[in-house]
């Protein structure tokens, strides 16, 4: 196995650096792209761990640097939140 | 960029490339797409990624029956190398009123007798479907079972490159700035990069439909409208059918991946084209979704988001060549099922700007019906 194929990259959703290379090289240069084919950033954790990780790799494959790459967009909530929590009739507890 | 089309195409959602793969593999040439954005970025990406055919129109029946079949041969069609994830889980539509349940009734029948396999439910049949689902108040339902789910990135994708294979090419980053004609016949599109000349022009432009016929000095009855919508977490198989309640105007679907997602229409929703997501809607769709589907109040929300609709007065699509402008053609309107339709708008649409005979007929959805007043009367959406 090459090693970019157990490289993970969004660890919710199981984007490998190999198959994120690969993404790049098809034509989805930007993060908002390979979000939307991938799902990668579209866990639980919303992008934290990965966002970052994408964009250097499309700077490192497409020679645009991070700064001139077109931001995706932050959505709410910013953290998992239960629909019962949403109503009040939960404590909204980071373990339950 | 290329300087001359043998039609171009503004829009690159679902619809636009569905056009432009039908085109090409009807032989035309030279055959170009202009996204404004990246592919999928306006409703298309946006949506809920329904897919049903219980509708209560003949036109819309018509065109859902026939784009169900086609998402269900979508993979070998595009010859994709990836995957749609057509599901079909069937939809269950609910019905809390006498009125509602004899629509329904109606509903049925006219499916039926297009060869829809449906069935009409009593509440306690309903809730063998969807054990977890509160039936109080429930006056019956219909069920769907082959109705469901599909990515629309993959469909938009495996259009896309079916459609780039055939030789059709698909500009990204650039946006449609104006429309010529001349003597009442389109004649090219300005662009951020560029005038491509053409005699075919299609307006595939989703929430913006109204502004590019504009650009024609064509006015359409069509108007954008903001939906919200949510996902939560992935968990196990919990539900299988779509549930879709038009008196609480909701619905929520478990997706192949394990996530719920749910939307609602809001009534007092002003025309416009804002698509920000409001905690507003975060409450709503949590009080009416913990009451009819109760488990879920469970499950975490991971993310919300907005979309536009582009509505036209009968909520249903307006489709075909215009009297006003030659080689001008619509795709608008879709009203909030877009995304479903699109197989057989491509088709059509393809079909009317060559000249050849369609299978359902496009004239009752042309933009004529509303000056001879034959509009469509929908029941049935959210
Ligand atoms: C929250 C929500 C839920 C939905 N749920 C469903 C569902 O479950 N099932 C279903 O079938 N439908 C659903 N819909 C509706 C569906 O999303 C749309 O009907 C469908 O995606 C329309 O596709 P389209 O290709 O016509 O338009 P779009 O996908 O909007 O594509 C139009 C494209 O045109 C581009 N454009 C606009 N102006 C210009 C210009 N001047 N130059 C260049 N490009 C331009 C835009 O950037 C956009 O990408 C939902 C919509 C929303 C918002």
């Amino acid at each position: 196995m090459r090693n970019d194929e157990n490289t993970i990259i969004c660890r919710c959703e199981d984007l490998t650096l190999a198959r994120l290379r690969q993404l790049i090289a098809e034509g989805y240069t930007t993060l908002d792209e390979i979000k939307r084919i991938s799902r990668a950033g579209m866990g639980p954790c919303q992008g934290r761990t990965c966002r970052a990780l994408i964009e250097r790799e499309i700077a490192n494959l497409t020679g645009t640097p991070i700064k001139d790459q077109p931001p995706a967009k932050y959505r709410q909530p910013c953290q998992p939140v239960k629909l019962a929590a949403i109503l009040g009739g939960e404590p909204h507890a980071k373990d339950s | 960029m290329q300087k001359t089309a043998d039609a171009v195409i503004v829009g690159g959602g679902v619809n636009g490339v569905s056009i432009a793969y039908n085109l090409a593999k009807r032989g035309m040439r030279n055959v170009c797409v202009i996204e404004r954005d990246y592919l999928a970025s306006g409703s298309t990406g946006r949506c809920g990624a329904g897919v049903r055919a219980q509708w209560g129109t003949e036109m819309n029946l018509r065109m859902s029956m026939a784009s169900v079949r086609m998402f269900e041969n979508m993979n070998e069609e595009l010859a994709y190398d990836d995957d749609i994830e057509f599901n079909q889980g069937g939809y269950l539509l609910l019905a809390y009123s006498d009125e509602g349940f004899e629509q329904f009734k109606k509903n049925v029948a006219l499916q039926r007798a297009h060869g829809l396999e449906v069935d009409l439910l009593t509440a306690a049949e309903a809730k063998e479907i969807v054990p977890h689902l509160n039936i109080e108040g429930l006056v019956g339902a219909t069920y769907c079972p082959t109705d469901g789910h599909c990515n629309p990135f993959k469909v938009t994708d495996a259009y896309a490159k079916a459609a780039r294979r055939l030789g059709a090419k698909i500009y990204t980053n650039t946006t449609v700035t104006g429309i010529r004609k001349e003597n009442g016949c389109v004649c090219g599109v300005e662009t951020t990069r560029g005038y491509i000349s053409a005699p075919v022009v299609v307006n595939a432009a989703g929430g913006y439909s109204q502004d590019v016929a504009a650009m024609v000095g064509l006015e359409i009855p069509t108007y954008s409208e903001r939906h919200q919508i949510l996902v939560t977490e992935p968990v196990e198989p919990l539900q299988k059918p779509m549930v879709m309640s038009f008196h609480h105007n909701i619905y929520c679907q478990q997706s192949p991946h394990g996530s719920f997602i749910m939307g609602l229409g809001d009534p007092t929703e002003k025309p416009g084209y804002n698509i920000e997501a409001s905690w507003q809607f975060l409450q709503e769709m949590a009080e009416k979704i913990t009451w009819l589907l109760p488990p879920l109040r469970h499950l975490r929300v991971v993310r919300q988001w907005a979309g536009l609709y582009n509505m036209t007065p009968d909520r249903t699509p307006i489709l075909g060549p215009v009297d006003e402008v030659e080689g001008f053609y619509l795709a608008v309107g879709f009203s909030g099922h877009g995304f479903m339709l699109a197989p057989a708008v491509g088709v059509l649409l393809a079909q009317s700007i060559l000249g050849q005979e369609t299978p359902i007929p496009l004239e009752p959805m042309n933009l004529s019906r509303f000056a001879r007043g034959e509009l469509f009367h929908e029941p049935s959406v959210v």
